[in-house]
């Protein structure tokens, strides 16, 4: 039998992502998969990234994580999404080469990394007593372990549908995995179900891609690492198409046999990525939707088209596909389809991602109710931090709302639960002004090192810029430049307001920085990077500042625990509803309290007097 | 949770006296006072420890949450005798479990239990505070939910406007209407205005809470406080026939078919050489100034221009001395004195029909914080600013209004507003 400190189930981005952080942290960790060759794999579009997503992969790359070097090292178009809008709400975004993203997280397993890979199916889990001690195995081993990763992504109870026929599986050709659901069913975890979808996968030499509109890459490429400096594959295009009033017409008159509008469906979809069934009916005074084609890869013809994503039978999909410009003759390689899958209710987790009900067993990605390779990977990274420091015997790692995307991220999982596949935005960020894609190493590489994530190399490079960065802004900040003088070097700005830093100044939009920097000589050698982050932390500067008081009083709130014996149920003062989600998120600080749908000021005042009246609690 | 009680009456001698008590015991503590309890509503006798009968009452019992607290609730109507309710309120402080309620205890526990919101508990207040049938409406119209209901309106439409802002921003790469700006300046112009209409009314409502005031305005010896006696009905100012006997500020308050109203007689006001005197003058413009209206009274047509406002009164005093009665008014005869008061009810209620439904300060200083960021986003909307700054703005508007219900950040308003109560309200 084999030891380990860590068994991480599942290759998929967060199991990948586990397993490398518990490497990182120095635990002895095995990633069970079924297949080898199928770790990194992307089974949905190819693409890494994107509004609020984009942040996740750079505070993922800022605690030394995969995925960004990863997507940078395979990326075959990159674009920065709102380039013209504030840098706190721009995602950067990159087409993914399939074959090469699966290869460079393989070498990264075998070279960089002392990941044990077990090619095996985890038919079970070993307990003893609340705890979890390590995973049976299909071919009649075991392995034991102090603590257990589960990523199995779709594959609990998956069934897909085509039309009106369903198969059980979690990914196209995979079969599910329904032992280990039984396990799990055991356990009495709440659980949930949801659905999602893929549109039909097109043969690219069969596309017309004459007359489509082609969007390239942007001119300078955005990357997600801070070790990355420029794309390393060769860059191409994507096409957009449109569907349209012939293609809606054969949706609508086929709505029946979709598996969706047929009703074989149970699972809740999420609302901003509907399947084109959807779109036809909710939007129905919509003639056309945009269809993106996108490239899977270099030496791969396949072409992912974004937008059309479906459950109805394949010769309708053949049909409908047809109908769209440029796509007239386009062959189907793969056909569209829904997929249903059970997932745990997060609530059901604590912020360390463990499993409230078993001691040791951590869940992560698509299981707990999210969509998307990078939610995947950033829960990945933190149920993957914590199984290793748990299994090695330091504290438990926590992210919070105030210092990062994944912290907001954990925090709505663990205390608001989902109602429809949970994805990232910017929106959720309160603090999103802070928390930016451009600064999240200065937040999170420290936070990294401390827990073990960060090795030496990241390390030595970000203490070089942050110093480089304290440095410069210093020497802008002792530098007063006059109105006028800003006016006179074309800043819009009134020449009769008072005087500012040169730091203040580089906020001010439309002018040339090299002019203001002629005015502060001490920083004519800066780094362009180092620039680029000063000017971004100028432009915030005010907002952040009035938003520290907001982040203080969350953070005090996040520090006021709610003992874990307080006697919810004899607490008075709040409605029998308040009580009820109360009971079923367990909030362990006033700042989750504060989280729940339909809290109010007055119940958070008897939960705050209650935290400290020792006679409110439980006996024993 | 412990089980409060209070007697919810005035103190003193009354026809009946009503104790409530709120909280899980509050049905077992009624069953120690009656033996047994009606389902609803019935007549108990009231009996101590011993079985001696300390009154007959009438008993109202709500079981569950459909109660004033939103919690078990008895309520006893006793005779209103101090001896009763001082013995029926120490047998209940014997009883395990019980205790006597806080200031406000019974209105805190409607709103931790959501049956009152932060608004309708001020409105509450106020409406306790009614003297007059314009106080009872105004706070009526907020304990309603009035301006809970108009702040959830304005809230919802900011919240419109800044999800159309968020829209551009994360599905930026999607099929979602491009310009959004139109709308989203509809939504807060169209707030904008509302809550400006709020802000106008709240000073209204603040007089309608404190009064109205009226002054008296005129040369010495024009018949000033005779006027203000008829008024009033008593001598309120001391009268004479020497001029220059009002050397200070006299009121007297009247309720004018349900507004409030407080009369204001002033020095008369002329050139003195007499220190004392011409210190009384001086307040005396100074009050005149700020009161809502003034009553210019003369013996002769001889206003003070530079204290007139248009809507200001004249009337020609001492009309029982002339024979030319137009606009004539005798404080001595009582002729002139009902279409004066007329005019006065009709020019308040014109002002009090302005009143909406934000009628204390600090609802007005959350309604100018919002107007005031609102300003801010629109010349931002103007200016082609950054969407992420454009949106930060916004929703900080969109909290000053949680203000107003109490969704967000009211811990220190909320002491503040519970120390204000009296027991057993």
């Amino acid at each position: 039998m084999k030891h380990f400190d860590v068994v991480v189930i599942g290759g998929g981005h967060a199991g990948c992502e586990a397993a490398f952080a518990s490497d990182r942290v120095g635990a002895r960790t095995a990633l069970v998969t079924l297949r080898e060759t199928d770790l990194g794999v992307m089974s949905c579009n190819p693409a890494i990234g994107g509004l609020g997503k984009g942040h996740l992969v750079r505070e993922i790359d800022a605690l030394d994580g995969v995925m960004g070097r990863a997507a940078d090292a395979s990326g075959i178009q990159f674009r920065l999404l709102n380039r013209k809008k504030g840098p706190a709400v721009q995602g950067p975004r990159a087409q993914i080469d399939r074959a090469l993203y699966k290869n460079f997280m393989q070498r990264e397993v075998k070279t960089r990394s002392s990941i044990d890979v077990i090619q095996d199916e985890v038919v079970d889990l070993i307990l003893d007593g609340g705890s979890v001690a390590g995973v049976e195995l299909a071919s009649g081993g075991s392995v034991r372990a102090r603590t257990v990763v589960l990523t199995t992504g779709t594959f609990l109870r998956g069934v897909i549908h085509i039309g009106g026929v369903q198969t059980p599986g979690g990914r196209m050709g995979d079969k599910p995995s329904r032992p280990l659901a039984d396990r799990l069913a055991s356990l009495d975890l709440p659980v949930g179900r949801l659905k999602t979808g893929t549109p039909p996968r097109l043969d690219g030499k069969t596309i017309d891609w004459d007359g489509l509109e082609m969007q390239a890459g942007d001119d300078e490429p955005v990357m997600f690492s801070s070790f990355s400096s420029e794309p390393e594959a060769k860059q191409v295009s994507c096409a957009i198409t449109h569907t349209n009033e012939t293609t809606h017409d054969i949706i609508r008159e086929n709505l029946k046999s979709s598996a969706m509008y047929g009703g074989h469906i149970e699972g809740v979809g999420p609302r901003y990525c509907p399947s084109i069934e959807d779109k036809v009916v909710r939007f129905a005074d919509k003639t056309s939707h945009q269809v993106f084609l996108e490239p899977e890869g270099l030496n791969d013809s396949t072409v992912y088209p974004n937008g059309i994503s479906t459950s109805l039978p394949f010769d309708i999909q053949v049909e409908y596909v047809k109908s769209i410009k440029g796509l007239e003759n386009a062959t189907i390689l793969q056909p569209g389809y829904a997929i249903e899958y059970d997932y745990i209710d997060p609530r059901a987790l604590t912020l360390e991602l463990e499993c409230k009900a078993l001691n040791g067993f951590y869940l992560a990605g698509q299981i707990n109710g999210t969509t998307g390779y990078e939610e995947a990977a950033a829960q990945g990274l933190v149920a993957g931090v914590n199984a290793a420091r748990s299994a090695l015997g330091h504290d438990g790692a926590t992210f919070s709302r105030t210092n990062s995307y994944i912290g907001v991220m954990i925090d709505d999982l663990v205390t608001r639960g989902v109602a429809e596949p949970y994805r990232m935005f910017t929106s959720r960020a309160e603090f999103r002004l802070s928390l930016r894609a451009d600064n999240a190493d200065q937040r999170l590489t420290p936070i990294g090192r401390e827990l073990g994530l960060v090795r030496e190399k990241r390390w030595d490079a970000f203490s070089e810029f942050k110093e480089d960065l304290d440095k410069c802004r210093s020497s802008l900040d002792a530098v007063t430049i006059s109105s006028r003088e800003l006016h006179a070097i074309g800043a819009k700005i009134n020449p009769d307001t008072p005087s500012r830093t040169a730091y203040n100044a580089l906020s001010l939009a439309d002018f040339d920085i090299s002019e203001l920097l002629e005015l502060v000589p001490s920083t004519k050698e800066m780094d362009v990077r180092v620039l680029r982050q000063l000017k971004c932390d100028a432009l915030y500067a005010n907002y952040v500042e009035r938003q520290q008081r907001d982040i203080d009083a969350m953070r005090k709130d996040e520090g006021a625990v709610i003992p874990e014996n307080l006697d919810f149920e004899n607490l008075g003062g709040l409605s029998y509803e308040l009580k009820r989600k109360i009971l079923i998120s367990r909030p362990k600080t006033i700042a989750q309290a504060k989280k729940i749908d339909g809290m109010t000021p007055a119940a958070l005042m008897v939960l705050q007097a209650a935290i400290r009246d020792p006679s409110k609690r439980l006996a024993g | 949770m412990d089980t409060i009680f209070a007697v919810a009456t005035p103190p003193g001698r009354s026809g009946v006296a009503v104790v409530r008590i709120s909280g899980p015991a509050a049905q077992i503590a009624a069953k120690a006072l009656c033996g047994n309890i009606p389902k609803s509503r019935g007549v108990r006798q009231i009996k101590d420890s011993t079985g001696d009968v300390l009154d007959e009452a009438l008993v109202l019992n709500f079981e569950g949450t459909a109660s004033f607290t939103g919690e078990p609730v008895v309520e006893l109507q006793l005779h209103g005798s101090p001896a009763i309710v001082r013995s029926v309120i120490e047998v209940l402080s014997t009883l395990e479990n019980l205790r006597s309620a806080d200031a406000g205890e019974f209105t805190r526990r409607a709103l931790e239990n959501g049956k009152l919101d932060l608004a309708q508990v001020e409105g509450l207040a106020d409406l306790i505070d009614a003297e007059t049938e314009a106080q009872r409406i105004q706070a009526m119209r907020v304990f309603e939910g009035g301006l809970s209901d108009k702040s959830n309106f304005w809230r919802a439409n900011l919240l419109r406007a800044a999800a159309l802002l968020e829209a551009t921003i994360d599905f930026a790469d999607e099929d979602v209407p491009v310009d959004v700006f139109p709308e989203v300046r509809d939504l807060i112009k169209g707030t904008q205005n509302e809550i400006r209409e709020e802000v106008k009314g709240s000073f209204v409502a603040e007089r309608v809470t404190q009064g109205f005031e009226v002054a008296i305005v005129g040369p010495p010896n024009a018949g000033k406080s005779t006027l203000l006696n008829r008024l009033a009905g008593r001598d309120a100012a001391i009268t004479s026939e020497i001029a220059g006997t009002t050397r200070d500020v006299i009121e007297v308050q009247m309720d004018l078919k349900g507004i409030p109203v407080t009369f204001i007689d002033t020095a008369g006001i002329r050139e003195t050489d007499d220190e004392i005197e011409r210190l009384g003058v001086e307040r005396a413009i100074d009050r005149a100034k700020r009161a809502d209206i003034r009553i210019f009274l003369n013996e002769n047509n001889d206003v003070r221009e530079n204290l007139a406002r248009d809507f200001d009164i004249v009337r020609y005093s001492k009309s029982d001395l002339r024979d030319d009665k137009r606009k004539g008014i005798s404080g001595k005869t009582g002729e002139g004195i009902d279409e004066l008061i007329d005019e006065l009810i009709l020019f308040f209620e014109q002002r009090v029909s302005s009143v909406g439904v934000a009628i204390k300060e600090r609802h007005r200083d959350a309604l100018l914080a919002c107007d005031e960021k609102l300003v801010e986003v629109l010349s931002q909307i103007e200016a082609d600013e950054q969407v992420d700054l454009i949106s930060e703005d916004l929703k900080v508007a969109v909290r000053s209004v949680d203000m107003i219900v109490g969704h967000v950040d009211v811990e220190d308003l909320l002491g503040e507003i519970f120390s204000s109560f009296c027991i057993g309200k």
